[in-house]
């Protein structure tokens, strides 16, 4: 019994991993703290490729995860507002809690598109903090880069060297690549798209290209049929004497070439107006995981923008 | 001791706002209208249990009970307060008004005030995350619909992959079944994971041990004159055990387009004490008060519910309720020297009911439901129930528990 006791008081004093035990909200996070960290973390996604980050439910497991994190690493801007607060209450995790250096918020550090200039239910789901989407522009991704090395290191302090290092190496190759995928992305600079969600503001705002249109009428309301008619007499309608399409709703999606969706997103909506329209309906990986390709984040560029250009 | 801790636990909630962490407040209010046909019972009753407040409803009806206003903040990352108030019998009533400390660490959280008790899993959700437009025939038969504690819990996750939660629970004992202040605790386990990328679930084990003091319930005397409605009285101990179960299916963990759910909880409640009664007509056998001798009770019930999310927006839901008379012992002599042997309390009936659900939700912040019930919760009396429903909400995103 004495035996059996110093053996639980042992296990419990020794380490069980040394390494920081991260919980990302999603794949593009746990991806990020695995190139900042190499095997001095651990990096658990919540949620994966084929999940609505907006629509997730608060999980026991996801409560059993957090419970056990160091650092929490979300988007923020209220993406996981309908499943993160709860999750980390019901941890029980001091550490973790929102303020607390243990929970880290990416869309703090980049410029958020699209902040309403007044939030209203009846313009959809509306994020006040703008659109959350920040992971496709690879951009945002160095501007997260820096400060989650620094707080790696700030909860890991004896291998902070380790986190600045290999965060140096990780812009080096960031941004070599960037240089490499906006050459790629030269033919594609003003194509009009047609997106499921607002999911790709921030990929169309790097790359150049123009959002012509979105399947669902507001943010986050399932596309309709009236809407998706619409959206199919703008497409069919030839633009008159030559003029370019206005910004405006009316011209919205006329010379769109290419419907885009999330894995996540139903693909009906997208299919029934690619068979009417003549436009095909891409599937971009939208995150790490989103594709047979898109296995780490520079595969997520490399296959998003190889997808957007035909290639696959 | 109660107010010790309390105490102790506003010096840890004082702290950190002092040392000037964030605060973070936010307010939604959830309106909800109900219009209900019913058929038209004189007295609605569970047959075979006290009645824990009744119910004199009209036939057809328009009501916009369970309208809430919900404020809560965090205080930096150590605590958050929230306050529910809800419309209720055109009144508002403190639903929930609690402190929750989140920076004990090690798995820790401790909570002060007025909440929703943890024990089984419908308890903790207030009427408008609920999948029907009203509550089980048990929730309704053990609380009266939901159990509050004005007390003190403390939680705990353990550190294991596993979800693994247990909580204990001390309180006044005011709510139904106690009464008289003379106390209530509880305790509950819950333990909960996912299976693949598709499934998950939670299962809990809960139990409540509360003390009663002159809790009164609805009964009909024996006066030859005529029957008059007396008070029951029932003081001493009430003991609840239940275990609840939900699992939930989701393709590849999206649950936006397709999603089903599978909940069900059984309980299994002990009373012994005595009983008495109460009146102050004059020719009532009650005048005065009355003791009728003890009184023992053993019953049993529960529900299962599933629900089907079977195209984006539109969801179907079908519940089956099911109570049993149980056991009661008591000295049939003397009890029925002053209350009507057909009195609700003493039937043998069973009540069940059937429910149907279909709703609609443009979005997460409204829904429009339809339900159907049979209704066999009174013995000869077969209520066929339509309901419709409307649930709104504005100001912050609100976030359920799974």
């Amino acid at each position: 019994m004495k035996r059996l006791f110093l053996l639980i008081l042992l296990a419990a004093a020794l380490p069980v991993r040394a390494d920081v035990r991260v919980f990302a909200c999603e794949p593009e996070w746990a991806a990020l703290a695995k190139e900042l960290g190499g095997d001095k973390v651990s990096a658990w996604s919540a949620t994966h490729a084929l999940q609505d980050p907006h629509r997730i439910e608060a999980r026991p497991s996801l409560i059993a995860r957090a419970r056990n994190a160091q650092l929490v690493v979300c988007t923020g801007a209220e993406l996981e507002a309908g499943w993160l607060p709860p999750v980390l209450r019901e941890s029980g995790n001091a550490a973790v809690q929102p303020g607390r250096p243990g929970y880290f918020e990416a869309a703090q550090f980049v410029t958020r598109l699209e902040i309403p200039t007044r939030i209203d239910r009846s313009e959809g789901d509306v994020h006040a903090s703008g659109n959350p989407h920040i992971q496709l522009d690879p951009r945002n991704l160095l501007a997260v880069a820096a400060p989650l090395a620094k707080r790696l290191g700030e909860l890991d302090a004896a291998n902070a060297g380790h986190y600045a290092a290999r965060q140096q190496a990780f812009a080096e190759r960031m941004r070599a690549a960037i240089a490499r995928w906006e050459k790629e992305a030269i033919p594609l600079r003003g194509l009009r798209v047609v997106a499921q969600h607002k999911s790709f503001s921030y990929l169309f705002h790097w790359l150049g290209l123009v959002e012509a249109g979105t399947l669902e009428p507001k943010p986050g309301i399932e596309p309709g049929s009236a809407h998706l008619a619409q959206l199919l007499g703008q497409a069919k309608a030839r633009p008159e004497g030559g003029a370019s399409p206005g910004r405006g709703s009316t011209l919205g999606v006329q010379q769109a070439r290419l419907i885009v969706r999330t894995p996540f997103d139903s693909p009906r909506p997208g299919e029934w107006l690619a068979e009417r329209s003549g436009m095909p309906l891409v599937t971009l990986p939208f995150t790490v995981g989103g594709s047979e390709r898109a296995q780490d984040l520079f595969g997520l560029f490399d296959d998003t923008l190889a997808k957007l250009r035909g290639e696959s | 001791m109660q107010r010790i801790a309390l105490l102790a636990l506003a010096a840890s909630l004082a702290l950190p706002a002092a040392a000037g962490e964030e605060f973070a407040p936010e307010a939604s209010l959830i309106l909800q209208g109900q219009y209900r046909r019913t058929k038209d019972v004189p007295e609605r009753a569970i047959s075979g249990y006290w009645s824990a407040g009744h119910d004199h409803g009209a036939s057809r009806r328009l009501t916009f009970d369970d309208s809430e206003l919900v404020a809560g903040a965090r205080l930096g990352g150590s605590a958050r307060a929230q306050l529910n108030l809800a419309w209720h019998n055109n009144k508002v009533e403190v639903e929930e008004a609690w402190l929750q400390a989140l920076g004990l660490g090690n798995g820790f959280t401790l909570k002060g005030g007025r909440f929703l008790s943890g024990i089984g899993y419908l308890n903790e959700q207030h009427s408008h995350a609920w999948d029907f437009a009203d509550a089980p025939l048990m929730s309704k038969a053990l609380f009266g619909e939901h159990f509050a504690q004005d007390g003190l819990q403390l939680k705990w996750v353990a550190p294991t992959e596993l979800f693994v939660e247990l909580g204990a629970e001390v309180g006044r004992g005011n709510a139904f079944p106690g009464a008289g202040s003379k106390g209530a605790a509880a305790f509950f386990a819950h333990a909960g994971d996912d299976v693949g990328l598709s499934h998950a679930w939670r299962a809990g084990l809960s139990w409540l041990d509360s003390r009663a003091k002159g809790r009164e319930g609805h009964f009909e005397d024996t006066d030859p004159l005529g029957p008059n409605e007396v008070a029951g009285r029932f003081s001493g101990r009430s003991r609840t055990v239940a275990a609840d179960f939900v699992w939930k299916w989701a393709p590849d963990g999206n649950p936006r387009y397709r999603n089903f759910k599978i909940q069900a909880e059984v309980f299994r409640r002990t009373e012994s004490g005595d009983l008495a009664c109460v009146s102050d007509v004059a020719t009532s056998p009650c005048l005065g008060g009355l003791a009728l001798g003890s009184l023992r009770s053993v019953q049993t019930g529960g529900y299962a519910q599933a629900v089907w999310q079977f195209m984006p927006q539109w969801r179907a839901g079908y519940r089956y309720d099911r109570l049993n008379a149980g056991a009661k012992s008591y000295d049939a002599a003397t009890a029925f020297a002053a209350l009507d042997p057909a009195n609700a309390y003493f039937s043998r009936h069973r009540p069940t009911r059937h429910s149907l659900m279909l709703d609609w939700s443009q979005d997460e912040f409204s829904l429009l439901r339809l339900q159907l019930a049979r209704d066999k919760s009174m013995p000869g009396v077969t209520d066929n129930q339509l309901t419709l429903q409307y649930i709104v909400s504005f100001g912050a995103h609100g976030a359920h528990k799974f």
